[in-house]
């Protein structure tokens, strides 16, 4: 079916002008007559994503005009305006530090995205994690991480000594969801492979000496074990999956490969980041439309010296640009820096507007996501923790309502998470620790 | 366990920190600080817990290349490792695997596999012959697992064991109907086993000490090969294991001394300067190309390279000093380097081969003496377009001293410091100076900007310049007290700084142990400190007077009791 991999075929296929390609006709028979859920009486999957970037965005440049629906777009996110009908923004919203040394692009998103700070010994499960254990737990993958920058840079994290490391190569991640251990649900033969069966028997002999290995151990070790048993059950249920025929997925859209080889390599330059941003979020669409996962973790690149986002010409990096480049007296804004931002702006609504391009009956993926956007800083000049911009994007199903504008000034940037919680399903009545504890999620937000 | 650990290292830090300056770190909050409750002081353990460690890239590869041979590809991605109290060494004893891990290290085993199993290596990869290549033998699978396995899981199989990798084998093998198959996707789940991916030290009761614990023989084992070469034990030091030669003192130092004079030695002395050093850094250097044009990603892994070429030199070929590291002017440069040091290196390989490594020394009262002169420092440690003395002041605090300076708090206006082209600050100094005006950011630059500020004269490439924007540059300071008034003065202090040499013989024990120093082994760390200085500061010696201490050895009571002894367990 598939071509030979390399990353011209990814590159030509995917950006070779045919935009999106929809592998197979929608199959609306498939569909109940609301065109949501399936006609077995399935529901329709919904996903959940992250998108997440360092530095943020300026404050006073980026908090939308208007409360409610109808807002209009500050400057630095002008690029969202053609998909702002479905992007909710929080704005005000504090990462409170309590008594914690700031870790200046770490403290920001352990608050957005596991409520609190790290502490020894302390389990902090980032949101995607526990949506993931939620929601994630019948599909090939129970989620996805990746990273544009060209590092294995991720903020999901089950705790605070294991973090899920990011694919960084759009080719590696294209290989892994869409190379030969991919089954298109929708293809009409189905034979058990004898390879993938007796790779499934041998896994088996890892398990049988479990127990030896369970009365040696104490108890972090042994939850450290505990972790690479549940990790083992997942590639175990990716090989019973491809063992078993499977239900045929309305709106699958396998993507095509053609041309030849060239081995182009990630540079600093944003634009190897746009590019390959670009890569990875039709591939995130195309393993969301054919179930492959419920959960994936886009992140655009970090925040702190490690971060090498650079512009063609310019001499310093992002990074570097947010701290030294003077504020324009005029603009009122480090220019620079602003046009750093207004390109993550951009890459983000490519984005979602991706994920909106694919269709599933009356409904797109973007219909049937939430995605929560987050950042590291307030102000990135001086690593500030107060006003950072939060999103929630997607109408998750019906769930929620989008298009909202809600100021929610002091509050902390948990309560982003809870909601997305609640609405993912999790059953969680209070979530976070010291002061971004909270139990009330945005219920204006909720359909 | 590492709770505990955590603990005692912070303690560590904040009396190092306390010790030396001020009471800026402790109106500023350390980062990760936890204040030990009086229970858990009271209840200080003997000794720090066994270890779980996760292997590291290296290790990994490493490990192939000893028992398949250096020709099997390895080729897959790791996850990058997170640093810990100073040593990514430490982070691979409280991670695991997550999903996405799995995946990756099911796909290098079974990659490995095949390769160990093809056509060309199989005759002399595995020792004997299938009936038919058809069909299962089990009397073959077991003959290669037994004498596989033992290197992959560093100890013999125990009978269950191998019978469990022959029948996944032969199960495989019916599927598929080929032996080799099977045997490679047995293999593969060997090499994605947590027996492989990780290694599980074992604690048992100390038979000449009733209610210590010790390692058993092949943890021991372990220990000494990852501390001494960063791999599995060799076929020789299992034989020790087995043999019970390492429960004696006299069987421990045969060992040591042979691995030391190994030529693998003098890669563990690169891997723990690597990581000491932080030169995993290097892969996230930035630099500024219209202020710094000379220097490029060839001038990167040079300037790593020089360094660990310089220390591997002074340390273990001339047998030196440690202390020496501070002072000497013996180097190796590339023509690559030596464009930036304002060096002539005449280029003198033979045949106009490429161009090289040449041992270089410079003049005596050169400012570039000691490896804080080296760009991997001085660099390293430095913005992309400009100098840094807050960051050089605190990489040397954290790295050679073993210090934690904490990071600025939020909110922090760093205009003064940032903008170079101010015409009432011209130097580094006059602009810190301003910005520390500010008490609450007075108290920390204190103790990094006086050291930072004495290296001023290399600037963000670690080119020497004598004036910044015109005008000229100071370097002196001071530090604990003692006045400098150059760099070369400064490398000349911390030689003879108790807290350099301390701070050596702290990372070199947790290197060697994979966690952080437990209090119960404070006693050993101040005895270490002794010896190191009885042998003149040589690192080969301190190596050995670690591996062969029996509290290399010793453990805390495990959470879970043993039921076996050091003498039932060889």
């Amino acid at each position: 079916m598939l071509a030979p991999h390399s990353r011209r075929n990814v590159l030509r296929g995917m950006l070779g002008g045919t935009a999106v390609t929809v592998g197979l006709p929608f199959l609306d028979c498939f569909l109940n007559s609301n065109g949501t859920a399936l006609a077995d009486g399935r529901d329709l999957p919904v996903y959940f994503g992250t998108w997440s970037q360092g530095l943020g965005f300026t404050p006073g440049y980026w908090e939308p005009k208007g409360i409610g629906a109808n807002y209009e777009n500050n400057l630095f996110l002008k690029p969202l305006d053609p998909i702002k009908h479905k992007v909710t923004i929080f704005s005000g919203l504090r990462a409170f530090m309590d008594s914690n040394p700031l870790n200046p692009h770490g403290s920001g998103p352990a608050a957005c995205l596991s409520g609190g700070h790290p502490k020894a010994g302390v389990s902090m499960p980032t949101v995607d994690t526990i949506i993931a254990d939620s929601v994630g737990t019948t599909t090939r993958f129970r989620s996805l991480e990746v990273s544009c920058d060209g590092s294995d840079g991720s903020q999901s994290a089950r705790n605070a000594t294991s973090r899920n490391p990011s694919e960084p190569s759009p080719l590696a991640f294209y290989k892994r969801l869409f190379g030969p251990e991919f089954r298109d649900p929708n293809s009409a033969d189905f034979t058990p492979d004898p390879a993938v069966m007796a790779r499934q028997s041998v896994l088996s002999a890892i398990s049988e000496r479990r127990a030896a290995l369970n009365g040696r151990l104490g108890a972090s070790d042994q939850a450290r074990l505990d972790e690479y048993f549940t990790s083992l059950r997942g590639l175990e249920q990716q090989l019973t999956l491809r063992l078993e025929k499977p239900q045929p997925i309305v709106g699958c859209s396998v993507p095509h490969t053609e041309g030849e080889e060239d081995p182009a390599t990630h540079g600093t330059l944003i634009t190897d980041t746009q590019r390959d941003h670009r890569l990875f979020a039709r591939l995130v669409a195309h393993a969301m439309s054919c179930d492959q996962t419920r959960v994936v973790n886009m992140m655009f690149s970090g925040g702190g010296g490690g971060s090498p986002l650079r512009r063609q010409g310019l001499s310093m990096t992002y990074h570097v640009s947010t701290h030294e480049e003077a504020t324009d007296p005029v603009l009122g804004y480090q220019p620079q820096v602003a046009w750093f931002m207004t390109q993550i702006a951009a890459a983000m609504a490519e984005y979602f507007m991706t994920l909106d391009s694919f269709k599933i009956g009356d409904q797109t993926l973007l219909d049937r996501s939430l995605i929560m956007y987050s950042t590291d800083v307030g102000r990135a000049q001086i690593h500030s923790q107060e006003n950072m911009p939060m999103f929630l994007v997607g109408g998750a199903g019906g769930r929620v309502k989008t298009g909202l504008h809600v100021p929610a000034s002091g509050q902390t940037v948990a309560r982003v998470g809870l909601t997305a919680q609640h609405v993912m399903g999790v059953p969680v009545s209070t979530w976070g620790t010291e002061s971004n504890m909270t139990s009330k999620p945005f219920t204006e937000i909720l359909a | 366990m590492t709770l505990l650990s955590k603990v005692s290292g912070t303690r560590h830090r904040l009396r190092r920190c306390l010790s030396v300056a001020a009471i800026a770190c402790v109106l500023a909050p350390l980062p990760g600080i936890t204040i030990p409750d009086a229970s858990a002081a009271d209840a200080q353990p003997a000794a720090g817990p066994a270890m779980m460690h996760l292997l590291s890239a290296q290790q990994y590869r490493q490990i192939i290349d000893d028992t398949f041979g250096p020709d099997i590809e390895v080729n897959g991605r790791f996850t990058t490792e997170t640093r810990r109290a100073g040593l990514l060494a430490i982070s691979s004893g409280v991670t695991s695997v997550t999903m996405a891990e799995m995946e990756a290290f099911d796909n290098l085993a079974r990659s490995i596999a095949a390769q160990v199993t093809d056509r060309t290596r199989r005759d002399y990869l595995i020792p004997c012959k299938p009936a038919s290549e058809r069909a299962v033998d089990d009397a073959c699978a077991a003959k290669f697992f037994e004498a596989t396995g033992r290197f992959l899981f560093r100890r013999p199989l125990t009978t269950d064991e191998v019978k469990i990798q022959v029948e996944a084998a032969a199960r495989a093998t019916e599927k598929v109907k080929n032996f080799y198959e099977g045997l490679s996707l047995s293999l593969a789940s060997m090499l994605a086993s947590p027996e492989f991916l990780f290694r599980q030290e074992i604690p048992v009761s100390d038979p000449a000490q009733p209610g210590q614990y010790v390692l058993d023989s092949y943890s021991k084992a372990s220990r000494l090969s990852f501390f001494l070469w960063n791999s599995q034990p060799d076929a020789e030091l299992l034989r020790a294991a087995q043999a019970g030669d390492l429960n004696t003192p006299a069987g421990i130092a045969k060992q040591v001394d042979r691995m030391i004079a190994s030529r693998r030695f003098e890669g563990v002395v690169r891997n723990f300067f690597s990581d000491m050093l932080r030169f995993d850094d290097f892969g996230n250097l930035q630099k500024d190309a219209t202020v710094f044009p000379k220097f490029s990603l060839t001038v990167s892994s040079d300037a790593a390279e020089q360094t660990l070429l310089t220390l591997v030199d002074l340390l273990v070929t001339q047998h030196g000093d440690y202390r020496d590291i501070f002072t000497t002017r013996r180097t190796f440069l590339t023509t690559t380097l030596a464009a930036i040091y304002g060096v002539p290196l005449v280029k003198s390989t033979p045949r106009m081969e490429p161009p090289s490594w040449q041992p270089y020394e410079y003049e005596e009262g050169n400012p570039r003496a000691g490896i804080l002169s080296h760009i991997s420092f001085t660099a390293l440690h430095s913005h992309p377009a400009r100098t840094s003395a807050t960051i050089r002041g605190k990489a040397l605090r954290e790295v050679f001293l073993c210090q934690t300076v904490p990071n600025p708090p939020a909110n922090v206006n760093f205009t003064v410091v940032q903008n170079t082209d101010n015409p009432l600050y011209k130097t580094a100094r006059e602009r810190l100076t301003a910005h520390s005006t500010n008490p609450a950011c007075a108290g920390c630059h204190k103790i990094t900007d006086p050291i930072g500020l004495s290296l001023e004269k290399f600037d963000g490439s670690g080119s020497f310049r004598n004036d910044e924007n015109g005008a000229h540059i100071d370097t002196a300071g001071a530090f604990n007290g003692k006045p400098f008034s150059n760099p070369l003065e400064l490398g000349k202090v911390l030689h003879d700084d108790p807290g350099a040499t301390d701070c050596l013989v702290t990372r070199a024990v947790s290197y060697a142990l994979g966690r952080e120093i437990a209090d119960g082994e404070k006693p050993w760390h101040t005895a270490l400190n002794k010896s190191f200085a009885d042998d003149q500061y040589r690192l080969p010696e301190l190596f050995r007077r670690i591996a062969t201490s029996p509290e290399f050895f010793r453990t805390a009571e495990p959470q879970k009791l043993p039921v076996k002894t050091a003498a039932s367990s060889n």
